[in-house]
């Protein structure tokens, strides 16, 4: 996986702007950024520590072709996708959708950290919603707790036990689907299939727009 | 045949037994009375909502939401797709968008289908709840049925994101919209001033990275209070669940004592037409709706 | 001149006539007005109403007329008698619309109107009709004086109108800035693309214009005279001296840039690899010409990567720097940026900058240029360090808050406009031009003219050989109303010279200029004022055997309308005169009149005003107000029903200027118990429609506090406001707190005097 970061690194050599607009979804729009800082002032997780860098300076960063502190930025695994910025943006930018490709390229080449919660998070939502084609809330629960090993899983599990309990007893959390009853879609198979195909043909539009710009 | 005909998306979180459960039931409720009539998409499957994009790329995201195109125009041809959570109308919209704009992300995208033996030709309108209450039927027709008005009773509307950005309800800002409000005042209650209306709960980072989404939680159900209102009202299931279910650690961290009801429209509606606590799915509530439970048995 | 035969009508339409007691009005007019005939009449603006006054001039031989009816700004279409003299007694704005319909409030507002009915009886007996002057001169050429942008646009608008233009250039072609430019910022949709600078065509129309004739390398020697009338030595190439005879002048000298050699630290000088905007310009025109890209000056290699620095010496706050924005800079850069990335997107181009400002349709352009890869980065410059063929670009980027750095083959700095306005006739000493501390550097630039300190114009006004300046050195007027008035009546500034500004802005401004003057030359022939009392046909005179010849009324006109003849008394230029009264306020024997305005028809009318005796608890108020500002003020509170107090009696003047100190201290001896001024913000951002009236007009006033000591008088009794136009809802307010202070002293101890 670091291979393809260095891979990268190599083939748009000085020019991690172009990287992110050919690789990042939504990354062609960071060059239209005018710098007014709105998006930055309106978001949520902006009041948090652990928010390094919000949109705009992300989006400077990258201009200023600062590649290793963006791929180590913290910041756009914050994003809560509340569109505040999007809505808000003087220049259109799309800017939810730019961090959120910005994060997704970041760990597609293996450079999102390790155990970054919401990527976590992230991930473990899209297997577990494309295993079944349906979310089964009960293992998505239960893979996000017991992520860092299953001593802290059943830390985390007692202290959201409350809550969990609250949800059974409201009838909104099915314990059959722990052990995979319940929800899912009929023809999983062939979303299976789909999404197969669409990840192939993903990953080739990425690597011919890559390989348009190898020279330099 | 009912007035209006709709293919309906319950998404993951509303379906039974799962965590907005009682969002489902008291819709169901609601649209009896309006003669609305939904028919789920058959064999439909998850958005991928907004927290998925690490993992997968644009197309196979997109791919999933076409795919219920699909399987909604082929079996419910001409019916606009209904969505009642917030994030799978935002994905299912904006994967519209994108994939009427971008012919090259069409073709991708029917090439993917194929393998699931499906095909787009048109695309439905992608429409939330909220929209076909207020621009199909309207506030004078929402009016129209209700046998018990909600007099007396105070809610805060907590709009939220998604539902309200980036697309929103046609008509309405995105820093003050007042849909909500108008429907709360059209069963009876009264919609009070807060200044959180609008404020992210935190979205999937309650999950993730729980203190900073129970932060902006705390902010939300505080200015409820301060507002003075007795119960909060949201039409997203992701909002309901975050605004609701996490009052008990909220206030073991910063020593509150919140105990705030938080209900969707729907449950408000079914109530005030008339409609039963279980009706309402008002059992399905982690906060007791106490008062409204009492207001459902008189 | 027909016998005097005075008349009042008093109009009782508008509910005047049921507010009021109308017949103890018609007694007032005849008994204290003492007016040869008085008439009411229902509905005094109506066809009927109006046939009666013409009546009475025709046939009755009314030759001055009082209207007391409705405010003076109203109805001035139906009440329009050229041939009489007119005054108009203000009863409803000014009476019954400011004060409640009660039962207690019945007297003193019919006392009130009883007052305005003298008034109006007193002013316009004190009255004459202005004849207006023919013999103004009425030559209708145009002279523009600067061949660039924006003089070529005034001269090729006027001769579309169908004027004559003379228009002379300095240098030995047309063109300006422009003709410099390699290309100029798109002026088109969808504003994306440079353009053909527009120099070559422009000049070919000129050329091809029988209106137009064109001196090059050629100045003016001087102009005398006045709008209409002016007499112009052009000095031409051949040394010898070209008279024209011109009726308006358009001023389109525009700007040089700012000298980049005052900027040691970024380098300009030290190597020829950092240039200003015209540098680069001249680059990226040798470079077409070669067909070759931009070269690196240093070595002739071309251009890999480039830096443009914003606001290079502008915006400053240290002091040493412009303080101001060129406005124009910015798009430039973003210009100059295409014309690398066009020739080759591989090109490495940054701007770096604090706030792009990018007017216009500039915001399209500027986005054009970031889909065009050029990058855009928020930081400041400190210094620009030259090694070897490249630069180092050291500044602090704003957003992420750190110092770095960017390697740079060619630097650009944008330096902005410093305007050629000539003289600074206001400075107190004519500045020494600066010795350049150009000591490590070469030579500037030849394209970096130093700011002629010689006459532009070379007026023969007394006041001074150029066009007042403003701010910065720019011609500005900050006319909020009037963008275009200059403070020399006839004379237009048009373009850089006036205010910072692009082509775009400065082609708009040249054509505006054009109208304006021409507007100012026709006027003139008509004898008539140009704005803001245009068409007014009233003109100072001056009584000189009284005169002591103090020279405050030369000195003091803000139009610079009046010289000095060979006795040195005061020679008055009356088509460069805007009519304020500013020297008939300023003259302290009271020898400068207009027909239809002088220290007599504003005393009269305060000698007018029954002043009730100390015990009655009924003081009197003065109120001057600016008809410009103030007193459409207090119309619209009037029309917004707006109460304010009775005992204050309002009389419209021309400025604040032409408050003579005389009126105060005969009205504070004839009882009055406070005296009010109300004119218009003054200072830099003054809002006085004549400039420098109001900052002249308090300056006197300044001056009445010893004279209210002398008189043993409280000195708050006398009282000074701002008023603005759009103080409608506040200046009732503030009139009644000023009444409600003058309440609280004791009455004034020269009533019954
Ligand atoms: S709001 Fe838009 S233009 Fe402004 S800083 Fe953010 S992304 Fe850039
Ligand atoms: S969408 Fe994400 S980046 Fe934008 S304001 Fe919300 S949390 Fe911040
Ligand atoms: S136009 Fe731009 S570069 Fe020029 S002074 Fe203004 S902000 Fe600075
Ligand atoms: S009226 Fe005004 S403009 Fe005319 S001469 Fe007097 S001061 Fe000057
Ligand atoms: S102000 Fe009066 S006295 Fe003085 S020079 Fe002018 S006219 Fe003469």
């Amino acid at each position: 996986m670091s291979d393809m970061n260095t891979q990268m690194a190599d083939r748009y050599k000085n020019n991690f702007l172009k990287e992110i607009e050919e690789q990042a979804e939504m990354g062609e729009w960071v060059k239209m950024c005018m710098q007014c800082g709105l998006c930055s002032g309106s978001c949520p997780t902006n009041f948090h520590t652990g928010w390094d860098h919000p949109p705009q300076e992300i989006f400077m960063l990258i201009r200023a072709g600062k590649r290793e502190e963006v791929l180590n930025a913290q910041g756009m695994y914050m994003c809560t996708s509340c569109y505040n910025c999007y809505v808000r943006c003087p220049r259109k930018v799309p800017v939810t959708h730019v961090m959120h490709g910005i994060a997704e390229y970041a760990y597609r080449i293996g450079r999102a950290p390790k155990n970054q919660p919401s990527m976590h998070l992230s991930k473990t939502f899209w297997t577990n919603a494309t295993k079944n084609g349906r979310v089964n809330e009960v293992q998505l629960t239960q893979s996000l707790y017991f992520k860092d090993g299953i001593g802290a899983g059943i830390k985390k599990a007692m202290e959201m036990q409350s809550v969990a309990l609250g949800l059974v007893k409201a009838g909104r959390l099915n314990l059959l689907e722990a052990v995979g009853i319940a929800h899912k879609c009929k023809d999983v198979k062939g979303i299976h299939a789909m999404l197969a195909k669409a990840e192939e043909l993903e990953a080739k539009n990425k690597a011919a727009k890559a390989g348009t710009t190898g020279k330099e | 045949m009912a007035r209006k005909e709709y293919a309906f998306y319950p998404g993951c979180s509303s379906q039974k037994g799962a965590s907005a459960s009682n969002y489902l039931v008291s819709v169901e409720s609601m649209c009896k009375t309006l003669d609305i009539k939904m028919t789920e998409i058959p064999d439909w499957n998850c958005c991928g909502a907004s927290i998925s994009y690490a993992e997968s790329g644009e197309l196979p995201r997109i791919a999933m939401n076409a795919r219920n195109f699909a399987l909604a125009e082929t079996n419910l041809p001409g019916q606009d797709i209904v969505a009642t959570c917030a994030a799978c109308w935002l994905g299912s919209r904006e994967s519209k968008e994108r994939l009427e704009h971008n012919s090259g992300l069409m073709a991708d995208t029917q090439t993917a289908l194929k393998e699931a033996g499906l095909q787009i030709k048109v695309i439905p309108e992608v429409r939330h709840m909220v929209e076909v209450l207020i621009e199909d039927l309207g506030y004078d027709e929402l009016k129209k049925p209700v046998k018990k008005p909600l007099d007396g009773m105070k809610f805060a509307g907590y709009v939220g994101c998604q539902t309200n950005r980036p697309f929103g309800i046609a008509g309405e800002s995105f820093e003050n919209p007042m849909y909500l409000d108008k429907l709360i005042e059209t069963v009876g209650g009264e919609a009070v001033k807060y200044d959180q209306k609008v404020t992210c709960c935190g979205g999937a980072l309650a999950f993730s990275e729980p203190e900073k989404a129970q932060g902006q939680i705390k902010d939300i159900i505080e200015a409820a209070y301060d507002g003075g209102a007795e119960m909060i009202v949201t039409p997203c299931p992701l909002c309901q669940a975050n605004v609701e279910v996490y009052q008990g650690q909220i206030n073991k961290r910063y020593g509150t004592k919140f105990d705030i009801p938080v209900l969707y429209y729907s449950q408000l509606m079914t109530l005030a037409y008339g409609g039963s606590a279980k009706e309402a799915g008002l059992k399905g509530n982690v906060v007791r709706a106490r008062k409204l439970e009492e207001f459902a048995a008189k | 001149m027909a016998e005097t035969k005075t008349a009042a009508y008093i109009c009782k339409g508008c509910e005047i006539g049921t507010r009021l007691d109308a017949a103890a009005l018609v007694k007032t007019a005849t008994k204290s007005g003492k007016m040869n005939l008085v008439r009411e009449h229902d509905f005094l603006c109506s066809a009927e109403g109006v046939a009666m006054i013409r009546n009475d001039i025709e046939n009755e031989g009314v030759t001055h007329a009082a209207l007391c009816a409705c405010s003076r700004r109203a109805k001035t279409e139906a009440f329009n008698f050229p041939t009489i003299a007119m005054s108009r007694g203000n009863l409803r704005e000014g009476v019954i619309w400011i004060r409640p319909d009660t039962e207690e409030a019945r007297e003193t507002t019919q006392e009130m109107a009883e007052d305005y009915v003298r008034m109006a009886c007193a002013e316009v007996k004190a009255m004459t009709v202005p004849p207006g002057n023919q013999k103004t001169g009425s030559v209708k050429t145009l002279l523009v004086v600067g061949g660039g942008m924006s003089g070529m646009t005034s001269a090729l608008e006027s001769s579309k109108a169908g004027y004559k233009v003379v228009l002379v250039e300095k240098s030995g072609a047309l063109g300006g800035w422009a003709a410099k430019l390699h290309k100029r910022v798109p002026t088109r949709e969808p504003f994306k693309a440079p353009e053909d600078n527009g120099v070559a065509d422009m000049a070919a129309r000129i050329e091809a214009d029988s209106n137009i004739k064109v001196y090059l390398n050629a100045t003016i020697a001087k102009t005398d005279g006045a709008p209409g009338r002016f007499k112009v030595e052009i000095a031409i190439e051949s040394g010898a001296i070209a008279q024209e005879d011109i009726g308006a002048i358009i001023q389109a000298t525009g700007f040089t840039l700012y000298d980049a050699n005052k900027l040691p630290e970024f380098a300009y000088g030290k190597t020829p690899n950092v240039v200003d905007q015209a540098g680069l310009e001249a680059l990226a025109r040798e470079a077409a010409a070669a067909g070759k890209p931009i070269c690196r000056p240093s070595d002739g290699q071309p251009v890999k990567s480039v830096v443009f620095v914003q606001c290079a010496g502008q915006r400053d706050t240290t002091g040493k720097h412009l303080q101001y924005c060129s406005g124009f800079c910015c798009n430039t850069s973003i210009k100059q940026a295409t014309y690398f990335k066009d020739s080759n997107p591989d090109i490495d181009t940054v701007v770096l900058f604090t706030d792009l400002r990018t007017p216009g349709n500039g915001e399209d352009f500027y986005r054009s240029a970031q889909n065009r890869g050029v990058v855009f980065s928020k930081g400041v410059v400190s210094q620009v360090v030259p090694n070897g063929n490249t630069c180092t670009v050291k500044f602090k980027d704003l957003i992420l808050n750190e110092d770095t750095e960017a390697q740079a083959d060619l630097v650009v700095l944008a330096t902005g406009m410093v305007p050629v306005s000539g003289v600074n006739i206001d400075a107190p000493v004519a500045a020494p031009v600066e010795a350049e501390a150009a000591v490590e550097g070469e030579a500037p630039k030849d394209i970096v003219a130093t700011i002629a300190p010689e006459s532009i114009l070379n007026l023969t006004y007394r006041q001074g050989p150029d066009m007042p300046q403003f701010k910065h050195g720019f011609t500005d007027s900050h006319f909020i109303c009037f963008p275009y008035e200059t403070r020399r009546t006839g004379i237009y500034t048009a373009g850089p010279v006036r205010r910072p500004m692009d082509i775009m802005q400065a082609q708009e401004d040249a054509t505006g200029a054009a109208m304006k003057a021409i507007q100012a030359m026709e006027n003139a022939g008509l004898g008539k004022a140009a704005h803001p009392r245009a068409g007014d046909l009233s003109f100072p005179t001056v009584r000189l055997e009284g005169c002591t010849q103090c020279k405050r009324c030369t000195v003091e006109c803000p139009f610079g309308a009046i010289d000095e003849d060979e006795k040195r008394f005061p020679l008055f230029n009356e088509s460069r005169c805007r009519r304020c009264g500013t020297c008939m306020g300023a003259c302290p024997v009271r020898v400068i009149s207009f027909e239809n305005y002088s220290v007599n028809t504003v005393g009269a009318q305060i000698k007018a005003v029954d002043v009730p005796d100390e015990f009655s608890e009924k003081p009197r108020i003065l109120i001057l107000a600016c008809e410009n500002d103030a007193y459409p003020a207090l119309d619209m509170a009037g029309m917004n029903r707006h109460d304010y107090d009775p005992y204050v009696r309002v009389i419209p003047v021309r400025c604040l200027g032409s408050v003579n100190t005389i009126w105060i201290t005969d009205a504070l001896n004839g009882g009055y118990d406070g005296v009010m001024l109300m004119g218009c913000k003054h200072g830099e951002d003054y809002q006085c429609h004549f400039v420098k009236g109001s900052e002249l007009g308090r300056y006197r006033l300044s001056k009445v506090g010893d004279t209210l000591k002398g008189m043993n008088l409280e000195t708050d009794r006398v009282k000074d406001i701002e008023v603005a136009i759009t103080d409608m809802a506040t200046l009732p307010q503030k009139i009644n707190e000023y009444a409600a202070l003058i309440k609280s002293f004791p009455p004034s101890p020269f009533k019954g005097f």
